[in-house]
């Protein structure tokens, strides 16, 4: 029974420590220890995520480099096929050109080559014309006297050529 | 991961010191032992006129109470002041080797089977006995050592803010976010830190005092966590914090419980006995507990004794078979002194849980 029945001082001694251990330790220990945890753990979480941040941002940046690396490699493309482009129709409309300044010079040519033609053959008409006159001449002053059949022989030959 | 690791190494170190520490008691005790009976046995003579015989019973029952002096060994022992204060003749202190383990009276008291006693009427009436005991002494020494050990270790952390914890840091702060983070937060919630002081002092308080009860010489050897007085503050104290921090939840339950209303005359009674009845099962378990190890070590203890006492031969045969049991006794009551620190800390925080519950 004696076990089982509290002592009177125990009782008051055991109230008096522990309350003042209690205030004691509250004030000097737990709280100090407490809130230096509590900042510890904050920090390492800052950290924690400060460093989560800074990979998403480099991932971020990564990621940023290529959508301008994949840009410029477009921009390249498409600055080169316009350049190819561009050669392909400067090419052609140089080539136009060339070709139509040819058909021109030809088909000036060509009618250089008429002209010279049509003035060749005027000329060649006159010069045959003369040297028929001449020609006619001569046998109309030779064979004049011949006959008139003769005559009128000559001028319808002479009118027929003419017309040619 | 690394609490179990770095407390089994502790607890293995522990172990080795702790068996050789037996050994050498046991060896001690073998030697020692002749005088001690014999003191034993005069005072039983002169008390009672009992048989000259070692009575294991008596011994131990003198072991987990509570003393007027620090038995050291033989005949000496340490005298602790005693204080009286009476109602007629006020406050008087002095030596309790004044005393003489009941064998004088000092003004006007006596010492009787642990008790102080008024030498003329042999009663206590009146009598307010606030001695410094033993149990006192040694809960005030382990409070001490705990106030300078966290004190230190508060001030470790305010040096080394923000670094990692070094040393007797790794072994203190498992054990206070373990308390934290397992024991106060999931039982009481978002007002857990308030309670994080009081619950890390009953916590350090009972486990201190648990492990300075298995040293069985000096500093340590008193039954602090094993008295009923000890035990009973603890758990009124509990009490108080419970019923001061409960909202209307709280008694709402108590007293308009969710059940039928002609089952309010069974429910109620229950749930009112149930508030008393939580402080009572703290206080008790702790007492339990801690007395019954002490009184099993003391027990395998007295089994040398016995047999020496039927035959000297017989004695010394026991003794190794003794020195094992002890040795595995003292292991586990390593383990329920922490055990029973932890299960005190985690049901208060429930019970603190139960009163702060917001209504959901």
């Amino acid at each position: 029974m004696e076990l089982v029945t509290p002592a009177i001082g125990l009782v008051f001694w055991m109230l008096v420590t522990f309350s003042l251990l209690l205030v004691i330790l509250k004030k000097f220990a737990w709280a100090p220890i407490l809130t230096s945890i509590k900042e510890r753990e904050e920090t390492i979480e800052n950290a924690l995520s400060q460093a989560q941040q800074a990979r998403d941002e480099m991932s971020k940046l990564q990621s940023q480099n290529e959508n301008l690396l994949a840009e410029a490699r477009s921009e390249r493309d498409s600055l080169l096929k316009e350049a190819r482009e561009m050669k392909d129709k400067i090419i052609s409309e140089a080539k136009s050109a060339a070709d139509e300044e040819a058909k021109k010079l030809v088909a000036r040519a060509n009618d250089e080559i008429n002209k010279q033609k049509q003035a060749a053959m005027q000329e060649l008409k006159k010069e045959v014309a003369s040297f028929s006159v001449q020609i006619a001449e001569k046998l109309v002053s030779a064979e004049l006297e011949k006959s008139e059949k003769q005559q009128s022989l000559i001028d319808a030959q002479l009118a027929e050529f003419t017309k040619n | 991961m690394r609490i179990p690791s770095f407390t089994a190494l502790r607890a293995s170190q522990a172990t080795l010191a702790n068996s050789i520490f037996y050994v050498l008691l046991v060896v001690f005790f073998t030697f020692v032992s002749p005088l001690q009976a014999s003191h034993i046995d005069e005072e039983l003579a002169e008390d009672s006129e009992m048989d000259e015989k070692f009575e294991p019973g008596r011994m131990i029952l003198e072991h987990v109470s509570d003393a007027h002096d620090w038995h050291l060994w033989g005949h000496t022992a340490i005298p602790l002041p005693v204080i009286i204060y009476s109602p007629e003749q006020g406050l008087k202190i002095f030596s309790s080797s004044r005393l003489e383990h009941g064998h004088a009276a000092y003004e006007g008291i006596r010492l009787h089977e642990g008790h102080l006693i008024w030498e003329d009427e042999a009663c206590t009436d009146g009598l307010y006995d606030l001695s410094i005991t033993k149990n006192v002494m040694a809960m005030l020494l382990a409070s001490v050592f705990l106030m300078f050990m966290m004190i230190r270790t508060s001030s470790t952390y305010r040096k080394r803010a923000g670094k990692a914890p070094r040393g007797f840091l790794n072994l203190l702060e498992p054990l206070i976010l373990f308390l934290r983070d397992d024991v106060a937060k999931p039982s009481i919630g978002k007002k857990a830190d308030r309670y994080m002081p009081m619950l890390l002092t009953v916590f350090f308080f009972i486990f201190v005092n648990n492990l300075f009860g298995l040293i069985p010489v000096f500093p340590g050897g008193a039954n602090v966590t094993g008295n009923i007085a000890v035990t009973m503050v603890l758990s009124v104290i509990v009490f108080l914090t419970v019923t001061f921090s409960s909202n209307q939840y709280y008694w709402k339950h108590i007293f308009m419980p969710d059940v039928p209303v002609w089952m309010y005359p069974i429910i109620i009674p229950i749930e009112i006995l149930g508030v008393v009845l939580k402080p009572f099962v703290l206080m008790l378990r702790l007492f339990a507990n801690i007395t019954a190890g002490h009184i099993i070590i003391l027990g395998f203890f007295s089994l040398i004794f016995i047999f020496g006492a039927m035959n000297p031969t017989l004695g010394y045969a026991v003794s190794p078979v003794s020195v094992a049991f002890t040795v595995f006794m003292s292991l586990l009551e390593l383990l329920v002194a922490f055990l029973q620190a932890f299960v005190f800390t985690l049901l208060s925080a429930i019970y603190i849980g139960m009163a702060v519950e917001e209504h959901h």
